[in-house]
């Protein structure tokens, strides 16, 4: 500890890993944008990052020099991002992106530090920062690189992508034939009747699951009634039973009354999954609700029954629109159920519908379109109602 | 309602009442009409969603134990049955030419026995029965009946009886328009009391077991410790005014939101070793030589996994760690200020302590869940190359080595697993209010 606390240790430290991290970031974005042998090099980031680490110590003036030889050093191949035979254009803005956000980095994350004897506060706050900047890049990629696959290869050819699996641009000048593996799915797979299969399912689910779960979440919430406690909990034990382990008997069964391969079989069995779900989150939300409110509207001569429906639920809204939503994505993203219940390809929902582009004889690109298309209209909904939704989750669900 | 009323009559005299008033919520004993109207409305309200859980949840557990204990294959759901074809020979083509019904029957079970099989059918007009009938069968009129007594597995038969073809018969007659009627029953194995050990002997057969339990638990107990640390780094970054919180809390949950199978078969198609771009950077940055076939090769198959489960559920920790955070008090921080904690103290001595609860709860909570997760696995995988989870090997047993008993024993053993997590999860969170 007490050797990190110089000046001259922590900065080119800092400098170093952010100029590592920082062409290892540039590189790989460059390689899959432009399918180039982009690649960071671990010795010159070193020699760079202390180099440019020690100049921030001395002011903007001196980092920002450090930081031009650092570009200068790259396009001559000595710089910490390695362009090898890339398109020139595509080095020079490999080189210029790193060593600007590389300076932009350090030089914020050293702010404070002096070359000598720093204090516990000023290394920490500047490891902080490090691990900021570090940290939401390190997020920022996991997330976002598997969606721009998904997203890129279903615009590719098969031929293409085996040539170069980097190459990830896209010919602009193709036009709507970037767009042939949808035109596909929806033409030669039925992905449109897929599309409108998995709305109505998971609507009806989402119907069915309030219709349920409302009167018995007000009852477990404000009703006393012995074996209230032992309910409400058993509620949770409920949502732990693995799906797995009661398919197998729902397989059994539906395929002896022959429920199996009929939509009405899902509808019936979806809602059962998520009314547990539902019913956690309600009670919950109705506990939070004032209970003089509905008192009132008790001695007002309201029944019960007329104070759910005219006060409680008004009240509510956003509780019901949270469940509403979280039901709906967890109907439209099912994925066993639909898998072993249905087997006629007219009555596909959308993930089963996916799971059969899964062949050898389908191209990837329509697989991958496939996911978009299942993707696209939860994440639209989702980003759409993102505040109810994060509400919603944080108010007593966390199944997953 | 009287009995909310202490006293009713006799009204005391004035320090006997001003006693009576402060003695006086007295609370009833027992339970009142009002009390009882109310249970009743909480039962009513509650018993649809009692019916339907009973009829999918309790019922199905109820049978994946019946089932375990049964020689059950995928084939038997269907119950043994005789299957029959019937079909006119011989071509007749002028009246008075001579054919042949045919009967043929088959017992579609090759091994279960089949009792009182009867075949009864009425002859169609304008055929004349121009021979003896052969045994079983007898004729009345144009009334056809086959008593075939008890058939075992796998028996077949052929009755042909001799007839001669009228005009009536050429003008469109059709053997198979009379609906012959076949009855018979059979042993259903699901329902008779025919029990077996077999299944458990199966499923606890030699290592399988204990390699197949290890990596649940490997793949459980990291997958959940992996997602909760991501899931309290991610917080960490977000606990704080930045721009672009809103932006960034949006899209750290996007791997939970989209489809598991959409982002299984990216992750499949990613990782891919000939054509995959992470083993194209891999090599391209020199980190490995040739490419690694992620999710098809021992030791990396189960640690991808794992990943993937990290990946997928950090966003549920990252949201559940940062709501917590968020409701944290200021003033201990204020405090600390006072007393020089640098910034690691505060994490250390303050944050993580109260953040304690929330992330018990939410390691017990996901633990069970990535015990009991499928379809991660089956979508990844398949279950080969040493990933077979519990939950995998009940898909497996019973539907790919098609021997649904073996996989409703599986299913027990993860039942009674989760009971006993439940037990530990019930104990703890009775203590830790939070969720």
């Amino acid at each position: 500890m007490g050797l990190i606390r110089r000046g001259y240790v922590a900065a080119p430290g800092i400098g170093v890993v952010w100029t590592w991290v920082i062409a290892l970031t540039v590189a790989v974005t460059l390689a899959f944008a432009t399918g180039g042998a982009f690649r960071p090099s671990g010795l010159w980031s070193l020699a760079w990052g202390a180099a440019l680490g020690a100049a921030a110590l001395h002011g903007r003036g001196p980092a920002a020099v450090a930081a031009a030889l650092m570009a200068g050093a790259g396009i001559a191949g000595l710089g910490p991002l390695q362009t090898g035979a890339a398109a020139p254009w595509a080095a020079f803005a490999g080189h210029a992106a790193t060593a600007g956000v590389a300076l932009a980095g350090t030089l914020r994350m050293t702010r404070g530090l002096a070359p000598g004897a720093l204090t516990r506060h000023e290394v920490e706050a500047a490891l902080i920062r490090l691990l900021t900047g570090v940290g939401t890049i390190f997020f920022v990629a996991i997330v976002l690189i598997p969606f721009y696959v998904m997203v890129m290869t279903s615009l590719k050819n098969q031929a293409e992508l085996l040539a170069n699996p980097l190459d990830f641009s896209i010919d602009i000048s193709r036009g709507w034939a970037l767009f042939r593996a949808y035109g596909e799915l929806f033409r030669d797979f039925n992905f449109g009747t897929y599309l409108w299969t998995s709305t109505y399912v998971s609507l009806l689910t989402v119907i069915l699951t309030l219709l349920f779960s409302i009167p018995g979440a007000y009852a477990v919430a404000r009703l006393r009634f012995r074996g209230r406690a032992a309910f409400s909990r058993s509620i949770l034990l409920i949502y732990m039973v693995p799906m797995i382990v009661l398919a197998l008997p729902i397989y059994i069964a539906f395929s002896m009354t022959g429920l199996r391969n009929t939509i009405l079989g899902l509808v019936m069995i979806y809602p059962v999954t998520t009314i547990p779900v539902a019913l956690y989150m309600l009670q919950g939300y109705f506990r939070g609700l004032p209970a003089e409110v509905e008192e009132a509207g008790l001695m007002d001569g309201l029944s019960r029954l007329q104070v759910i429906w005219k006060i409680t639920l008004p009240l509510s809204l956003p509780a019901l629109a949270s469940v509403s939503l979280y039901v709906f994505m967890i109907a439209w993203n099912e994925f066993l159920l639909a898998f072993m219940l249905l087997d006629d390809p007219s009555i596909f929902t959308l993930t089963r519908g996916v799971a059969a582009l899964d062949s050898s004889e389908v191209p990837r690109q329509n697989l991958m379109a496939g996911a978009v298309v299942a993707t696209v209209p939860i994440m639209v909904v989702f980003l759409a109602l993102e505040r109810f939704m994060t509400k919603g989750l944080t108010a007593g669900s966390v199944k997953g | 309602m009287t009995d909310t009323i202490p006293d009713g009559d006799a009204p005391p005299s004035g320090a006997d009442r001003y006693a009576a008033a402060v003695a006086a919520p007295v609370p009833p004993a027992g339970t009142g009409p009002l009390a009882r109207r109310e249970a009743r409305l909480a039962w009513g309200m509650l018993f649809p969603t009692l019916f339907i859980v009973a009829m999918v949840v309790v019922l199905p557990l109820l049978a994946v134990f019946w089932i375990s204990f049964k020689p059950v294959g995928l084939a038997d759901l269907r119950p043994p049955e005789v299957v029959m074809r019937e079909d006119l020979r011989g071509r007749p083509e002028a009246p008075g030419d001579a054919a042949e019904i045919r009967y043929r029957l088959r017992n579609s079970s090759q091994d279960a026995e089949i009792r009182g099989v009867m075949l009864t059918d009425t002859l169609p007009p304008g055929l004349e029965v121009a021979g003896p009938v052969p045994e079983p069968c007898t004729l009345e009129g144009v009334r056809l009946t086959c008593d075939f007594g008890t058939v075992e597995g796998g028996w077949r038969a052929t009755v042909e009886i001799p007839v001669t073809v009228g005009a009536a018969y050429l003008d469109g007659g059709d053997v198979a328009a009379s609906a012959p009627r076949l009855t018979g029953t059979a042993d259903n194995v699901l329902t008779n009391l025919d029990f077996t050990l077999d299944n458990f002997a199966r499923v606890f057969d030699g290592g399988e077991f204990w390699r197949t339990l290890g990596i649940t638990l490997f793949y459980t107990f990291f997958g959940t410790i992996g997602a909760i640390v991501l899931g309290l780094f991610a917080a960490l970054l977000l606990d704080r005014d930045v721009r672009g919180q809103g932006l960034l809390r949006g899209l750290f949950l996007f791997p939970y939101v989209a489809p598991i199978i959409a982002v299984a078969f990216t992750w499949v198609i990613l990782f891919d070793p000939f054509s995959g771009s992470v083993n194209a950077l891999l090599i391209q940055m020199g980190v490995t030589a040739e490419a690694i076939n992620f999710f098809g090769q021992r030791p990396f198959a189960l640690i991808m996994v794992t990943v993937f489960a990290m990946w997928s559920y950090f966003p549920l920790c990252f949201l559940f760690i940062l709501a917590r955070m968020q409701s944290l008090p200021d003033d201990i921080y204020e405090a600390a200020d006072m007393d020089g904690a640098s910034p690691f103290q505060k994490f250390w001595y303050l944050s993580l302590p109260q953040l304690m609860g929330i992330l018990t709860v939410l390691f017990l909570l996901r633990f069970i869940w990535t015990f009991n997760k499928f379809d991660d696995i089956f979508l990844l995988t398949g279950g080969n190359a040493g990933t077979r989870t519990l939950t995998v090997n009940v898909y497996e047993q019973a539907f790919a080595v098609s021997n649904i008993g073996a996989g409703a024993a599986v299913a027990v053993v993860i039942f009674l697993c989760l009971l006993l997590f439940s037990v530990l999860f019930f104990r703890y969170i009775s203590r830790e209010e939070g969720l």
